[in-house]
């Protein structure tokens, strides 16, 4: 029976993708014709969702973005064999975009049913779980340092450390926590792989627990992602019933479980020690480290914590091996990131490349500039507390270090584009408004200083005091960046002196120009 | 729906009672109450605070540290629009104008007109389709007043 894929992702269904797949069954069975519509991931092409592909015996070939009035004349076209039609884009596999990625982490997202777990076989799910369990613990521990990978949440930390570091902890008790508390404006890579492929995740997570020796998994999940946790808790019934979560993992004799736990709306709960304590049950307060969660974490036990994106690069690194993991990439910044194009982009989506490419050829070549068409004026890489770039200077490579050197941060992937008609002012106050509503209260710096700083900064846009402010504005920064408990407030000043260096015009408008 | 009555010592044992004991914390202890009424009502911090053993003030605490909790009923419709940067870039500004153009009012921490809740949130993890807004749990992306409207429509 022919396949028609029409994505289940909830990006592809915020643009009508349910309701195209629904008005493809009925003209199906009005047609008489016998045909199966998987919903799958997402391809990460988001410009094109609702994306459709039919499998063809020349492979799958696409159309997007498909609206409910398309489904008729795209069956006249001859939808089941592949048909011409206006919005075809061909065999799908040969679409530069797709074909020009590394990827790894997201090698079957958009490929198939993320809860068909045959499926997740057929396409090399469980092969690195089951050559983790055959090794020593310390060995898959030197393996993932080997790889070079580093935590993919934003602070780039060795992996292999903390997993050699939980290891050696002496406890009856040890956790594995994954962190999926993903919001960064203009990040969705955590979201679209737990609901693209979440055994991949759970795979990462089997081998991170047998490994440091946890029996006890738990994703934190956000509120703002229904669809996400419904999908993890289905996938986990799933592997329980196929024995590879549960008392005897893969008949390892060795148990590990995990459990979805639902956030409650709080972006500081995205800091590992605030994560820890929501996770407590109570206020997401960040603690001060040391101690460190891997020695003393949830519950006062060694807790292994990694973002989503961490953690499914490890099946393949067991899989593959870690040289062939370490063989991409540049530097000190290995393997690869899955970029995320948002914001004001002709296409949008997932890039997964090795470390190294350039910023350039992110917004230019693959997100093809702005959606309006207008030229690209800023760009905000690393999330709402990344630097604010201007757009003549995209030539930095996105690596770690080579970001950091050129005074921003790549964070957890997420790239913002703006237009022209941005005002860098109003960008500077919103970060400073988001961090007074998000602080969590803790350090003096963070609660204080984002509240005083939008006050600085609407005192200069009004020219009142204007160079006096300037110097009291880049005190604050100062004081913020030097005194803060964790990155809210630490990193906070990074997209307000950027906005300053390179947009200083936009701080001397009159209030009345403001107003636009 | 509990079978007992909002804020009750009743409703917040049953609540309790259903949670694995790994689970039986202040946050998960919430959460589950507004599950079954919508909202946390007035009473519950009490009762929570009892059968946990903890002070009434860390109950309090967290009630009020988490944007989701809530100590009102909600309205027949959510509306919950992203304010962050990348929707931003794409225009949310023009439809919270256009939002207070048909609405009469501006968009604030849950302002509410006749049946329908309007917040300001921080990411729904749309960003290449954005403006993006969640309407009693739904996404729309690239959504405007009319894509709105329609999914307001679609929710009551």
């Amino acid at each position: 029976m022919t396949r028609i894929y029409v994505p289940r992702d909830s990006a592809a269904v915020s643009v009508g993708a349910d309701d195209v797949a629904r008005a493809l069954e009925s003209a199906l069975a009005a047609r008489g014709i016998a045909a199966e519509i998987v919903r799958n991931g997402s391809r990460g092409m988001l410009w094109l969702e609702p994306f459709v592909e039919v499998q063809t015996p020349a492979g799958r070939i696409g159309y997007g973005p498909v609206t409910v009035e398309d489904v008729e004349p795209l069956l006249d076209a001859g939808l089941l064999e592949g048909g011409a039609y206006a919005l075809s884009h061909g065999p799908v596999d040969q679409i530069w975009w797709l074909a020009s990625q590394q990827r790894i982490s997201f090698a079957r997202v958009g490929i198939h049913d993320p809860l068909d777990l045959d499926e997740y076989r057929r396409l090399g799910g469980l092969v690195g779980l089951e050559r983790a369990l055959a090794m020593p613990p310390e060995e898959v521990a030197a393996d993932v340092l080997a790889s070079g990978l580093r935590g993919r949440g934003g602070a780039g930390f060795p992996a292999g450390i903390k997993w050699r570091t939980v290891l050696e902890a002496e406890s009856d008790v040890k956790y594995v926590c994954c962190n999926a508390d993903e919001g960064d404006s203009g990040t969705y890579a955590d979201r679209m792989l737990m609901e693209g492929d979440p055994f991949t995740l759970l795979e990462g997570m089997a081998i991170a627990g047998t490994t440091v020796g946890s029996t006890r998994g738990l994703i934190y999940v956000r509120s703002e992602y229904p669809d996400a946790i419904r999908t993890l808790r289905t996938a986990i019934d799933i592997a329980r019933v196929d024995g590879w979560l549960g008392d005897d993992v893969m008949g390892s004799g060795r148990a590990f479980d995990v459990r979805v736990v639902e956030g409650a709306g709080s972006y500081v709960c995205g800091e590992e020690t605030a994560m820890l304590e929501s996770l407590e049950g109570k206020r997401g307060m960040v603690r001060p480290k040391p101690p460190i969660p891997a020695l003393q974490g949830l519950f006062g036990n060694p807790t292994l914590v990694h973002n989503v994106l961490t953690l499914s690069a490890v099946p393949s690194i067991l899989a593959d091996g870690a040289a062939a993991y370490q063989a991409l990439g540049i530097d000190r910044s290995r393997g690869t990131q899955v970029f995320q194009l948002a914001g004001n982009i002709a296409r949008g989506g997932i890039v997964e490349l090795a470390f190294g490419v350039t910023l350039r050829e992110l917004v230019e070549d693959y997100g093809g500039g702005t959606f309006t068409g207008a030229p690209v004026r800023a760009v905000q890489v690393g999330g709402p507390l990344g630097a604010y770039l201007p757009g003549d200077a995209l030539d930095v490579s996105m690596d770690y270090e080579a970001l950091a050197a050129a005074g921003g941060l790549l964070g957890h992937g997420g790239i913002v584009v703006f237009d022209d008609s941005v005002d860098m002012a109003a960008q500077a106050r919103f970060a400073l408004e988001f961090c007074a509503v998000e602080s969590c209260g803790k350090c003096t710096p963070c609660r204080i200083g984002s509240t005083r700083g939008i006050e600085v900064i609407d005192r200069i846009t009004a020219g009142i005091d204007r160079d006096r402010n300037l110097v009291l504005l880049d005190e604050l920064c100062e004081t913020m960046t030097d005194g803060s408990l964790c990155a809210m407030g630490g990193l906070t000043p990074l997209p307000v002196r950027s906005a300053l260096m390179y947009f200083p015009e936009d701080f001397h408008r009159s209030p009345e120009a403001m107003e636009r | 729906m509990s079978a007992y009555a909002p804020g009750s010592v009743e409703a917040v044992r049953s609540t309790l009672a259903a949670l694995p004991p790994d689970e039986r914390l202040i946050l998960p202890a919430l959460q589950h109450l507004q599950e079954a009424f919508g909202y946390v009502p007035e009473g519950s911090v009490d009762a929570v605070a009892d059968e946990l053993n903890v002070a009434k003030a860390e109950v309090v605490g967290v009630l009020t540290y988490y944007h989701d909790l809530r100590e009102t009923p909600p309205p027949a419709v959510v509306v919950q629009v992203c304010v962050a940067e990348a929707c931003q870039a794409q225009g949310v500004r023009d439809l919270l104008r256009g939002i207070e153009g048909e609405y009469a009012v501006a968009v604030g921490k849950r302002t509410l007109v006749g049946d329908v809740e309007f917040d300001k949130v921080y990411c729904l993890g749309n960003c290449a389709l954005g403006p993006a807004v969640m309407v009693n749990g739904h996404l729309v992306g690239r959504c405007d007043t009319r894509r709105l409207r329609t999914a307001i429509q679609a929710a009551r």
